[in-house]
């Protein structure tokens, strides 16, 4: 299955439905992206990892929505020793030192 | 509009929820056993929640007209400590033969550690043993993908488990396939700040079909929407979706999948 399944509208309804909303989270990536550059400090892997997810967005490949879910997800397969903590952060860290 | 949120956190929300769910044309709510925000901590604190769960909830939901059920566990999050884990699964037990007790519920996996994954294991021996639906939650953000690989393993591993009688929770677009395509049903939970909002839920229903797939608010006491369900709804007919298309996934298929426990009973709705 693919994101070639049709909605039923047209793409003129989709963009009178769903464009400004878009739009106005699009510009808040954008403002987020400049509060961070304007902010002390370096990158760390959530930030890298934003980046990235969001080379997925302007690819020309089907099926964004996904893709940038897999480029925050742990890639990794077997379970971890220890949980760490009870919460998660939005980006895979990479593995653990032990 | 009529529907059923199959996966709401009751214990934490108000009566003015109660009302307002039933405005919006909500016929039955079923309450998974989840995590308090903090760690229960003894084995007796679980035995209350329990309690909780299977007496006093579903009496605070009748006063609003409103059949409510549940489903019992120790939550993955507090799966760290398997000594603590084994004795809240052994009151199990006493409890799934109550009145609105669907099944075995919310277990799944949180950080995906070993001991997380054991514990699971355990419910799902319970359950086999038992003969009870299961209801899982897979795990938030980056944790998700694998975390949904490794309880798709446990649940397949095990020979007395039928997929149509499991219902995995909180998919997104990187998992619902995998969920669906090996016969399990999926959920999707719409929350303001992560998992699905209203319109990707409706993407994904019309990529992936509205079988074997409910939406839920799994409202509780954090950042949560109860009336999350009633407003997806509305973002499907907004689109052009037929009442039908709309009916199946926010009525009919929680009544097919939980209609296999006999104690759930298909609701009148006004």
């Amino acid at each position: 299955m693919s994101s070639k399944k049709s909605s039923g509208m047209t793409r003129e309804q989709v963009l009178d439905m769903y464009f400004m909303d878009a739009r106005c989270k699009l510009i808040d990536i954008a403002a987020f992206l400049d509060r961070v550059e304007r902010s002390e400090g370096k990158d760390d892997f959530r930030i890298k990892a934003f980046r990235e997810a969001i080379t997925e967005v302007t690819g020309k490949k089907k099926d964004k929505a996904k893709r940038v879910l897999l480029s925050f997800s742990d890639p990794s397969k077997k379970p971890i020793e220890e949980a760490p903590g009870k919460g998660a952060c939005g980006a895979w860290p990479g593995e653990a030192k032990s | 509009m009529r529907y059923i949120e199959p996966h709401a956190h009751m214990v934490s929300r108000t009566t003015d929820d109660y009302q307002a769910m039933l405005l919006a044309g909500c016929a039955a709510v079923c309450e998974p056993a989840f995590w308090a925000g903090f760690d229960r901590g003894t084995p007796e604190a679980f035995y209350n929640y329990f309690q909780q769960l299977t007496i006093h909830e579903p009496n605070r939901a009748a006063k609003f007209g409103l059949p409510h059920y549940t489903w019992l566990c120790i939550n993955p999050k507090e799966a760290e400590d398997p000594v603590l884990a084994k004795e809240v699964i052994s009151y199990i037990p006493e409890f799934i033969k109550k009145p609105n007790v669907l099944g075995i519920g919310e277990i799944g996996l949180n950080k995906n550690s070993k001991n997380e994954l054991k514990v699971l294991e355990w419910h799902i021996e319970l359950a086999a043993e038992l003969d009870q639906l299961i209801l899982v939650h897979t795990p938030h953000l980056e944790d998700k993908l694998k975390g949904t690989k490794l309880i798709l393993d446990a649940l397949r591993s095990h020979p007395k488990i039928k997929p149509e009688r499991v219902i995995i929770d909180h998919v997104e677009e990187h998992t619902v396939k995998l969920v669906k395509d090996k016969g399990f049903w999926a959920g999707m939970t719409l929350y303001p700040e992560s998992k699905c909002t209203a319109a990707r839920a409706v993407d994904i229903l019309e990529n992936f079909g509205t079988d074997r797939i409910w939406m839920n608010s799994a409202c509780d006491w954090g950042v949560s929407v109860p009336m999350a369900v009633p407003k997806a709804a509305l973002e499907a007919k907004a689109r052009g979706h037929k009442l039908k298309w709309i009916d199946q996934v926010v009525y009919q298929n929680p009544i097919k999948f939980m209609s296999q426990n006999k104690r759930f009973k298909k609701p009148e709705a006004i």
